[in-house]
């Protein structure tokens, strides 16, 4: 066998074992990789315990609440089949809406609120012209009308 | 005149000059027009406003620091297998402008993160693993330059270029992995895109501007790649007339 030959099959082999390496690292480190947990897994119990972790999910249409203060804003996470109260005092991002992905840092208190410290907007891969999202929009209205 | 002749330094010196030109005009004539469609045409984004407009330089950028990645690993693999010399150099050319591109994509996505998510920086898994691709080039191009003689420089740097190669699908797929802050693909060669057509338009122009910017620029960079290396070769020297 030509010396180069034995060559490709030494990268080939080498790349092949890389790959099944790193499948079984990013396995093992999977909890470390989630960026944020559903309250699904929250309210089953799936995230550390007495740590601070993110809650990610839809701000539930109807639940932002704001208190005396001005600061403070109440609402819920969901993920539409479990949802979570937040409670956060500080200025939101902009694209903070009701209905809109949502992640939040911080932990439960005793009462089962999730009290954030930071409150991040996740925005979806959609890109369109404001006509186009308000056509939808109303297509949307229209089908619920409907049912 | 074989194709296969081009493989050879000496041959492929002059047309990677006439090839660079070509290319560096392509990329003009690309980036002006897809800045103006990005600036004029396409219109403003229903959630996000106007600051949704850096993605027709961030996910060009994106997309060229994954795939330059990928061309300087085969480049790199080849010289490690055939023992040539120019794939060696093709690969050592590439590795700036990955970096490049892949700091651009960091710094845009930063000045993106802050108005529509509310932090320049988060720790998910597509921003980290895209953070590892830059300290993938650097490393490369620091194990390069740290070794004297340029035949083991090539050796040992390809080996880190096609070690780090494992990291270039996890950046791609991790937004479907993991659950991350950075949405998903807007456009992937498995759904139709969910973009309106002009955005997408003036996206894909600049990616096309990137990829001939990308090519020029590397073309020059392995001239001189081949002038440092092979400067005392016979069909280099002054009498030759080459250059």
């Amino acid at each position: 066998m030509k010396p180069r030959y034995k060559r490709f099959i030494l990268v080939v082999v080498a790349l092949a074992l890389l790959t099944l390496g790193a499948m079984f690292v990013l396995k093992a480190f999977r909890s470390n990789l989630v960026f944020f947990y559903t309250p699904t897994e929250v309210l089953a119990g799936q995230v550390p315990q007495g740590q601070a972790f993110r809650i990610g999910g839809m701000v539930l249409e109807g639940s932002v609440g704001r208190e005396e203060d001005g600061l403070t804003v109440r609402f819920e996470v969901t993920d539409t089949l479990e949802s979570v109260p937040v409670q956060y005092t500080g200025i939101l991002p902009d694209l903070f809406q009701e209905g809109k992905g949502v992640v939040a840092q911080g932990r439960m208190n005793a009462q089962a609120i999730f009290i954030a410290d930071q409150v991040l907007a996740k925005h979806d891969e959609n890109y369109m012209p404001p006509e186009a999202a308000e056509a939808l929009e109303r297509a949307r209205q229209i089908k619920m009308d409907n049912q | 005149m074989s194709f296969w002749q081009y493989s050879s330094p000496q041959y492929f010196y002059p047309l990677a000059k006439k090839m660079a030109i070509v290319f560096f005009v392509l990329a003009a004539i690309l980036t002006v027009w897809g800045l103006y469609i990005g600036f004029f045409v396409a219109p403003t984004d229903f959630q996000q406003g106007e600051s949704y407009r850096i993605i027709f330089i961030h996910v060009p950028a994106a997309w060229m620091s994954m795939l330059i990645y990928l061309v300087m690993s085969f480049w790199a693999a080849v010289g490690l297998i055939m023992n040539t010399r120019l794939s060696s150099m093709l690969a050592q050319a590439l590795a700036p402008t990955g970096a490049l591109m892949t700091f651009i994509a960091l710094w845009t996505g930063a000045f993106w993160g802050r108005p529509t998510w509310g932090a320049w920086w988060v720790w998910d898994a597509r921003l980290t693993s895209e953070l590892i691709l830059l300290f993938l080039y650097i490393g490369y191009m620091a194990l390069r330059a740290s070794i004297e003689d340029p035949r083991r420089a090539d050796r040992a740097s390809a080996i880190l270029a096609l070690v780090g190669v494992v990291n270039v699908p996890i950046i791609y797929f991790s937004v479907k992995w993991w659950n991350t802050l950075h949405q998903g693909a807007s456009v992937s060669f498995t759904k139709s895109s969910s973009m309106a057509t002009s955005m997408l338009t003036g996206m894909l122009v600049m990616a096309l501007a990137f990829w001939m910017y990308s090519i020029a620029v590397s073309l020059v960079r392995v001239r001189r790649i081949i002038r440092d290396r092979e400067a005392n070769a016979g069909w280099l020297t002054e009498s030759s007339g080459v250059r």
